[in-house]
């Protein structure tokens, strides 16, 4: 038996089937996997993610610790609710976890990081925090809902508190807001329009049987994961660990270079790897052959190398598969995939695969 | 679950099996089966003409989770397979013991109905496998 998030029964009056994430009991589809991603690219889902966690940081230094602790740089946040997107790395530049940041007060921060990785995430940011008296509160108490979709925000305003509503339907993308006892945001993890709402866990099933009176489909782990690999959106575990780079992942766009003078953990090996033209490519593929590209495949490219697919999978928008792989680096457009013994053709593709409900390569 | 159909056999591996009156065997796997896997993306069929042992590979049904095998639930050549599969891979989800059949073959020895659960059998195989 693993742990259960407040809307655990609220999953099973729904039908879910049950499987264990990390440690959790989680829905992994309602029914049919695939006609929730449909749901979320053409109207709105809702995901429990109650099972993250989140971790509120407070203190005097609290935006130098943050500058110290993570790759990405706080100092780009200017307007409270504002949130960042970052890796935080350990000395030799591997990805301890990927993480949301909210800036929430000039001496207060929310971090959303990911469940499979709760324990080592809080040893490390309390071991960090103390030489900067940052003090680390994690969030138990709280649920978190993901609503996804174009019709998100509008089928899920009712829930927000009536005096909040117009400031959180006006908030721009990657903003957010305290709205009464929820925290509100536009973010997500499936490439869609979205809000993604923190609340105490007693108003979870409340706002669970709203969401869904009003039309929105549940959805499940299942379909988050196909979602997010159409939107190219990396998974902690599968595309990068504590031994890969942010470089070698497509996260070079997460690390801040300026200012120079910034020293970050992980900085230094960073640097190093940066300066190595011999780093692998973190690439989409589209597969041209019938089949489905799985996580852990081995890419053949010729004169190159070899490669693997770390994220693989059947992509419903597109009715093909695609991946996300970590292949050697030259300068190529085709490669083949050895499945079972055979070796299917994929192009390499400019990612993201899809976006706001929207193919966006040609296939 | 939905009713199990009364005219099958069926195997632990969770695959149906009819047998047709030209003495071929047409066979499937069971709702218990696509309902655990989830929504059907691709199936790699064999050969016709392939002569496969019993619990040799006979095809790869692929759902949105992963990839499974489908071992021959006896030995025999393969006379057809499920072509509309290649297309619709979800007729398995919708209909597994119709339009969702897989292969048919032809049996290389008489069948081991011993081997083989009845209807009845495979129900409370399947409600055990629940608790």
């Amino acid at each position: 038996m693993g742990s259960k998030t407040p809307l655990f029964d609220k999953h099973n009056e729904a039908g879910a089937r049950i499987v264990d994430f990390g440690g959790w009991d989680m829905p992994l589809h309602y029914g049919s996997q695939k006609e929730e991603h449909h749901s979320v690219r053409q109207n709105a889902g809702v995901f429990d993610v109650s099972h993250m966690t989140i971790v509120d940081l407070s203190g005097e230094r609290v935006r130098d610790f943050l500058r110290y602790l993570v790759a990405n740089d706080v100092a780009k946040l200017k307007d409270y609710g504002k949130a960042l997107y970052t890796c935080m790395l350990n000395p030799d530049g591997g990805v301890i976890d990927d993480l949301i940041i909210y800036f929430i007060a000039d001496t207060e921060y929310r971090l959303i990081v990911n469940a499979a990785t709760r324990d080592k995430d809080l040893a490390w940011i309390r071991e960090q925090a103390e030489a900067f008296a940052v003090a680390v509160a994690e969030r138990g108490e709280l649920a978190m809902l993901a609503v996804q979709g174009p019709n998100a925000r509008e089928l899920a305003a009712s829930c927000i508190a009536a005096e909040h509503r117009d400031a959180a339907l006006a908030l721009r993308p990657f903003n957010g807001l305290q709205a009464g006892d929820m925290f509100v945001a536009r973010t997500g993890y499936t490439g869609e329009d979205g809000w993604e709402v923190c609340m105490p866990a007693s108003q979870a099933p409340g706002v669970w049987d709203r969401l869904l009176a009003a039309g929105v489909a549940p959805c499940g782990l299942g379909a988050r994961d196909t979602l997010r690999l159409e939107a190219a959106m990396n998974l902690y575990g599968t595309d990068m660990d504590d031994n890969v780079s942010p470089l070698e992942a497509g996260l070079a766009w997460t690390i801040a270079w300026q200012p120079d003078e910034r020293d970050f953990i992980g900085r230094a090996a960073l640097e190093k790897h940066r300066a190595n033209t011999d780093r692998q490519r973190f690439v989409g593929l589209l597969l041209e052959d019938k089949g489905v590209l799985r996580n852990h495949q081995k890419v053949l490219v010729d004169g190159a190398g070899e490669g693997e697919i770390t994220s693989g999978g059947f992509s419903p928008t597109i009715g093909k598969s695609i991946a996300l792989a970590r292949v050697p680096a030259g300068d190529y457009d085709r490669a083949q995939v050895e499945v079972r013994g055979k070796l299917l053709n994929v192009r390499i593709v400019k990612t993201p695969f899809v976006r706001n409900g929207k193919i966006q390569i040609d296939v | 679950m939905s009713e199990l159909p009364g005219d099958l056999l069926y195997t632990k591996e969770h695959e149906w099996l009819r047998r047709e009156e030209d003495g071929s065997v047409t066979i499937g796997i069971t709702d218990h089966a696509q309902e655990a896997l989830g929504d059907l993306v691709y199936v790699e069929l064999p050969e016709v003409g392939l002569d496969l042992d019993e619990g040799g590979e006979m095809a790869v049904v692929e759902s949105v989770k992963a990839a499974s095998d489908v071992y021959a639930p006896i030995g025999g050549s393969v006379v057809a397979v499920n072509e509309t599969l290649a297309d619709d891979p979800e007729h398995i989800n919708s209909d597994a013991y119709g339009d969702g059949w897989i292969v048919r073959m032809q049996p290389s020895d008489a069948i081991d109905e011993s081997a083989l659960m009845s209807p009845d059998d495979y129900q409370q195989f399947c409600d055990e496998l629940d608790d």
